[in-house]
């Protein structure tokens, strides 16, 4: 079976090795019915590039977005976003719910 | 996320051993504790919880609120015999997303026709058993009914750390298969290991239904305190 969380952490290796600088965003709690449970990741990297899912689709964007600032600042940031009603109905799901995502660069010391 | 422990996360888990991230998401405090070293961390309670359960989530301690990652291996399962039970009981098991193998040397119960999409492996359990690497993360059952092929399957078992080892059989059989067994080496705490007859007491009695009673008796094994373990089986 393919365990996508794995493949997600081996991306974020490769591409710290690479020379990538990069992010690591995972949902850390939830509330009401969020898409995706807690420990969900998403990787970015500096060009934007990213791997994985914390919403479903939802909030992916504004993730990457703060990534981006969390891999040029190297401080770690906590997220929190309400799915709200007509957005999780837009992306196929019944209802709302609220999901905190923690933002961290990955090699930071 | 240090590089380090990224690193180590990764091995850990392409070895198949638990590893759980706890986080200070205040302050983005970060350290890592692999499986072997939960008994004697200040957080085993909570960590051995959320691994039983291969949750992560966020706990409260101290007034630190800090976020338990779990990375636990994917649980197999290896089927020996392709027989009734087990073509309810493979599509089951996939459901509740375990990686499940099914062996048995007749090709003609092995046979794709009878198992889409299953990984099959037609040899003896001598051959086909050493190979998949039965781990403490592996559960295994020998349904065959026929003690040249359930016998070795159940001896190799016993040799490995899988969380539950199961064999299809009525008290007399299993009673019978217990002499044989030890007559080839096989301890009293071995045979103590086998769920026989195997499965949940909830009155199965078609395949599936039989299936549903030995994957509940399974999810017991892996998910329950001990203590409550012992009351399940």
């Amino acid at each position: 079976m393919l365990n996508r969380d794995e493949d997600i952490l081996k991306a974020a290796e490769d591409w710290q090795k690479a020379g990538h600088g990069v992010a690591l965003a995972t949902v850390v709690e939830t509330w009401g019915s969020a898409p995706r449970p807690a420990g969900s990741s998403l990787v970015i990297n500096d060009d934007g590039t990213f791997l994985g899912s914390v919403s479903g689709g939802c909030v992916e964007g504004a993730v990457v977005t703060e990534a981006l600032d969390v891999i040029a600042s190297g401080k770690p940031k906590m997220l929190e976003f309400g799915v709200a009603d007509e957005t999780a109905w837009n992306v196929g799901l019944s209802c709302g719910g609220t999901i905190r995502v923690f933002v961290e660069k990955v090699g930071q010391s | 996320m240090k590089l380090e422990t990224l690193k180590t996360v990764n091995a850990e888990r392409a070895a198949r051993r638990p590893v759980i991230v706890v986080t200070d998401t205040d302050n983005g405090e970060q350290r890592l504790v692999k499986a072997a070293d939960i008994a004697a961390d200040p957080l085993r309670a909570e960590l051995s919880k959320q691994l039983r359960m291969g949750k992560s989530g966020t706990v409260e301690v101290g007034g630190k609120k800090l976020f338990l990652n779990v990375y636990a291996p994917t649980a197999k399962l290896v089927i020996v015999g392709a027989v009734h039970i087990s073509q309810a009981l493979a599509p089951l098991a996939r459901s509740l997303d375990y990686d499940v193998t099914v062996v048995d040397p007749r090709t003609a119960f092995a046979s794709p026709e009878r198992f889409p999409d299953v990984p099959l492996i037609a040899e003896w359990p001598d051959v086909a058993l050493p190979p998949l690497n039965i781990d403490h993360y592996t559960a295994f059952v020998a349904l065959t009914h026929d003690p040249k092929i359930d016998d070795p399957a159940l001896l190799h078992a016993f040799a490995r750390d899988c969380f539950y080892i199961g064999a299809l059989g009525s008290r007399k059989t299993h009673a019978k298969r217990g002499e044989r067994l030890k007559a080839q080496g096989a301890k009293d705490a071995d045979i103590a290991r086998i769920h026989a007859p195997i499965g949940l007491a909830i009155g199965a009695v078609s395949p599936s239904e039989i299936a549903v009673s030995i994957m509940a008796e399974i999810t017991a094994q892996l998910r329950l305190p001990a203590k409550e373990k012992e009351q399940a089986a």
